[in-house]
C-alpha cells in the first residue's frame, strides 16, 4: 500500500467519517485516494474554516474532529484554527501536506516548517519521515488528541511519504510510555474534599468546559442537587448544567450575572470542576473569593495551582471523580441561610435590559429560546455577539453552546456552525453572529449550500465592531478609532450563493423571521439591524475585582 | 533562586526546540541548559538550571515540563542528594613573571593547563559552581582572555 492508502485506512479504523480540507500540491496523492474511500469529504472555501469547522464538529459529537490542508500555506491557514482548538482543549488531529523529504529546509516551494510553527499551539505533532512509522503515528495522534485533557495533534506528511510504498501493519495497541493521564482521584484527596464539603457554610460549584469535555455532567447535576449547592459555569461550560435549574446561577466573570459574581466573592469553599481560573472569569486575582477555600478537580495538573492557591487539588477525569465522590457523601452541608443569601442575590440583581428605538440583540435571543426550547446548537463568532448569545438563551443540554472561548478567535462561529451541523444533522444549528465576525469566514456560504449544510446565520447588525467600540466608549472617551464598519447587502449576498436572506428591522418582525428560519430547508442569513451602540453589561472592566461591576441596564 | 532540574527526554528530533520553546513562550528563565545521551540510546538528558523566583514558578515549570509528550521524567535537584559540576575551559595570559602564580592557583582548584601557544594558555577546570566562581576570581588579576563553559549537569545519589 502507499503512504496515502495507510493513511485512510487508519483513518478508517479510528472511525473518522467526516474530514474536513482543502486540496494542494503537496497533499494531492492523499486527495487522490480519498476521492474513491467511504470517508465524508467537505471542501471548504479556506483552510481556516477547514479547521474551525473540523473544531465545531468535535465539540458538538464529542468525537475528534480531522482537518486537511496542502504544505505551505495550506497548513499555515490552518494555525488559527489549530490555536482556538488548542486553548478550548478540543480534540483535532490536522494533518498537512509537506514538500518531500529531500526538499525539507531547503526553502523549497510552498514550504513551511509547520510542526514548528504549531509547537506551542498543539497538544502534540508529528514530521512523519518513514512510511513504515505512519500507522503507529496516526493512533498515537488519536489518542493524544482525545484522551487525557483533549487537544489537537498535527501530522506533516510529505508527498513522497504518501506515495511510498510499505506492508499495512495496524498496531492494536500504542504505548507512549511518557504519557499516561490520571483518570481517577486519589482517595486521599476524595476523603479531604469531603472534609471541606461538610465544613462548608457558603459552597459554591464553580464549572468549566471540562465537565462537557469528560461527559461528567449528569454526575455533576446530581451532585450539586443532592448537596443543594448553587453552580456558577465559565463560558466554556455553558450548557453543562440547565440554566433554569434552581440551583444555576448563570455564568461567572466579566460579562457574568452579578449574582454570580457576588455570590462566589461570598463564598466560603469553591468547588472547581474542570474551569482553569482564567483573567476573565476571576477579575483582579487578588481580590478574588477572599474567604473561600478551594476545591480543584482537573485533569491537567499544570491548570491547578497556576492562578490561584489551591487548598485541594484532585487530578482526574472529572466524571470519575465526581462519581468517587458521589459514592462518598450522601447528605450536604446544612446552608439553608446561604441558599436564601443566593437567592436574595439573584432578586437584587436580576438580569435586565432596556428597549431602545431600535431592535434589542436581547429580545432576539429570548425568542429564539422561545422557539427552540434550548434544544438547538448555537454556536457563536467573538464580541457582543457572543456575551449576549452567552446570556440570553437559557441553554439546557452540553455540547449546544459552541463558541471560542481561550483564543476568542473571529470567524469561528460559522464554519463550527458547518461542523456541528454536519455532526447532528437533526439538530437546527444557529450561528449568533456581527456584522465584522461573519466577515472573517463569510466564503463559506459557497460551502453551506453546495453541500447543503442548512445553518442559520443570525446577524446582529450594529455597524461596528461592537465589542471593541464598546471599549472604546468606556475607557477611551468615545474615540472609536477603526471600529465602524461598511458591511456588503448580507440579504443580496446570501441570495448570491443560493442562500436565502432575510432583513429584519422591527420587532415584530423578529418572531416570524425566526420562524421561517427555521423551517426554510435552505442556508438563511438573517441581518438583523440592532440598535448601533447597543453595550453587554453587566461589565466587570479588566484589572478590577468581579463584583465591581457596571450594571449599565444598556 | 536557582534550580537545578534533570529532564530525561525521548531522543528525537525536536525535542529540545519543545522545551526551549516552552521556556520562551512561558517567560521562564534558563541559566544553563547541558544536553546529551544517556545509558538508552532512546534517552537523552537535559540538565537546566533555571532561575524561577518562587516555588509556584517552579512547579508550574516542573507541571508543563510534564505535559509535554516526549517527556518521560523530571527530577528537581533542589531538595534532593545529589552531585553536580560544570567544566569551564578558560584561555589565559600565560607571560613568563605570573606563570608560578598561575601554576600555583590551578592546582589549589585542582585545575589542569592543557595546552599553551605564544603568551596565551588553555586551562580545564571541572568544580561546583562556587569553586569556579572562586577560580574565576583568583584568575582575574593575570587577565582572563575567553571563556567557555558547559552549564551545569547533576546527578541523584
Amino acid at each position: 500500500m502507499t503512504g496515502a492508502d495507510i493513511l485512510i485506512e487508519c483513518l478508517r479504523r479510528e472511525g473518522v467519517e467526516l474530514i474536513f480540507g482543502y486540496p494542494g500540491g503537496q497533499i494531492l496523492p492523499f486527495f487522490d485516494k480519498i476521492y474513491d474511500a467511504k470517508i465524508n469529504f467537505i471542501l471548504t472555501r479556506h483552510e481556516q474554516a477547514a479547521a474551525h469547522a473540523a473544531d465545531g464538529y468535535a465539540r458538538a459529537t464529542g468525537k475528534v474532529g480531522v482537518c486537511v490542508a496542502t504544505s505551505g500555506p495550506g497548513a499555515t491557514n490552518l494555525v488559527t484554527g489549530i490555536a482556538t482548538a488548542y486553548m478550548d482543549s478540543i480534540p483535532m488531529v490536522a494533518i498537512t501536506g509537506q514538500v518531500k523529504t529531500h526538499l525539507i529546509g531547503n526553502d523549497a516551494f510552498q514550504e513551511a516548517d509547520i510542526t514548528g510553527i504549531t509547537r506551542p499551539i498543539t497538544k502534540h505533532n508529528y514530521l512523519v519521515k518513514d512510511v513504515k512509522d505512519l500507522p503507529r503515528i496516526v493512533r498515537e495522534a488519536f489518542l493524544i488528541a482525545s484522551t487525557g485533557r483533549p487537544g489537537p495533534v498535527v501530522i506533516d506528511l510529505p508527498s513522497d511519504i504518501q506515495t511510498a510504498e510499505s506492508e499495512f501493519i495496524w498496531p492494536e495497541e500504542v504505548n507512549i510510555r511518557s504519557y499516561k493521564p490520571n483518570y481517577f482521584g486519589h482517595p486521599g484527596q476524595i476523603k479531604k474534599a469531603l472534609k471541606l464539603i461538610k465544613q462548608a457554610k457558603k459552597p459554591i460549584f464553580y464549572i468549566g468546559g471540562g465537565v462537557i469535555l469528560s461527559n461528567g455532567y449528569m454526575e455533576l447535576r446530581e451532585l450539586a442537587e443532592r448537596l443543594k449547592i448553587p453552580v456558577t459555569w465559565t463560558l466554556m461550560g455553558i450548557g453543562a448544567f440547565a440554566a433554569d435549574h434552581k440551583l444555576s446561577l448563570g455564568m461567572l466573570g466579566m460579562h457574568g450575572t452579578a449574582y454570580a459574581n457576588h455570590s462566589i466573592m461570598e463564598s466560603d469553599l469553591i468547588i472547581a470542576v474542570g474551569a482553569r481560573f482564567d483573567d476573565r472569569v476571576t477579575g483582579r486575582l487578588d481580590a478574588f473569593a477572599p474567604n473561600a477555600k478551594v476545591i480543584h478537580i482537573d485533569i491537567d495538573p499544570s491548570s491547578i495551582g497556576k492562578n490561584i492557591k489551591v487548598d485541594v487539588p484532585i487530578v482526574g477525569d472529572v466524571k470519575n471523580i465526581l462519581g468517587q465522590l458521589l459514592e462518598e457523601i450522601k447528605t450536604g452541608p446544612d446552608i439553608g441561610a446561604w441558599l436564601k443569601e443566593v437567592e436574595a442575590l439573584k432578586k437584587k440583581y436580576p438580569m435586565s435590559y432596556r428597549e431602545k428605538s431600535k431592535l434589542s440583540p436581547h429580545y432576539i435571543l429570548e425568542e429564539l429560546y422561545d422557539l427552540t426550547k434550548g434544544n438547538a446548537i448555537i454556536t457563536t463568532e467573538v464580541g457582543q455577539n457572543q456575551m449576549w448569545a452567552a446570556q440570553w438563551y437559557n441553554y439546557q443540554h452540553p455540547r449546544t453552546f459552541i463558541s471560542s472561548g481561550g483564543l476568542g478567535t473571529m470567524g469561528f462561529g460559522f464554519p463550527a456552525a458547518m461542523g456541528a451541523k454536519l455532526g447532528c444533522p437533526d439538530k437546527q444549528v444557529f450561528d449568533i453572529a456581527g456584522d465584522g465576525s461573519i466577515q472573517m469566514n463569510i466564503q463559506e456560504l459557497a460551502t453551506c449550500v453546495c453541500n447543503k449544510i442548512n445553518v442559520k446565520v443570525l446577524i446582529l447588525n450594529n455597524g461596528y465592531l461592537g465589542m471593541v467600540r464598546q471599549w472604546q466608549e468606556l475607557f477611551y472617551k468615545r474615540r472609536y478609532s477603526h471600529t465602524c464598519i461598511t458591511s456588503p447587502d448580507f440579504v443580496r449576498l446570501a441570495e448570491s450563493y443560493g442562500a436565502m436572506g432575510i432583513r429584519v428591522t422591527k420587532k415584530e418582525q423578529v418572531r416570524p423571521a425566526l420562524e421561517k428560519t427555521m423551517e426554510t430547508d435552505n442556508v438563511v442569513f438573517v441581518d438583523f439591524v440592532i440598535e448601533s451602540e447597543e453595550n453587554v453589561f453587566p461589565m466587570v472592566p479588566a484589572g478590577k475585582a468581579i463584583n465591581e461591576i457596571i450594571e449599565g441596564l444598556a | 533562586m536557582k534550580h537545578t532540574i534533570s529532564v530525561l527526554v525521548e531522543n528525537k528530533f525536536g525535542v529540545l526546540a519543545r522545551v526551549a520553546g516552552l521556556f520562551s513562550a512561558r517567560g521562564y528563565n534558563i541559566a544553563s541548559l547541558a544536553v546529551s545521551e544517556t545509558l538508552d540510546p532512546e534517552i537523552s538528558n537535559m540538565t537546566i538550571v533555571v532561575n524561577a523566583e518562587d516555588e509556584k514558578i517552579l512547579e508550574q515549570i516542573n507541571k508543563q515540563l510534564n505535559k509535554l509528550i516526549d517527556v518521560i521524567t523530571v527530577t528537581d535537584f533542589t531538595k534532593k542528594d545529589h552531585a553536580e559540576r560544570e567544566l569551564v575551559l578558560l584561555k589565559v595570559d600565560y607571560s613568563a613573571k605570573d606563570k608560578a602564580k598561575l601554576e600555583a592557583i590551578l592546582k589549589k582548584y585542582f585545575a589542569k593547563l592543557i595546552k599553551h601557544k605564544d603568551n596565551s594558555a588553555i586551562v580545564e577546570v571541572v568544580g561546583e559552581q562556587d569553586q569556579i566562581k572562586n577560580l574565576l576570581e583568583d584568575l582575574k588579576p593575570l587577565g582572563i582572555k575567553e571563556m567557555v563553559r558547559t552549564g551545569k549537569i547533576a546527578i541523584a545519589e
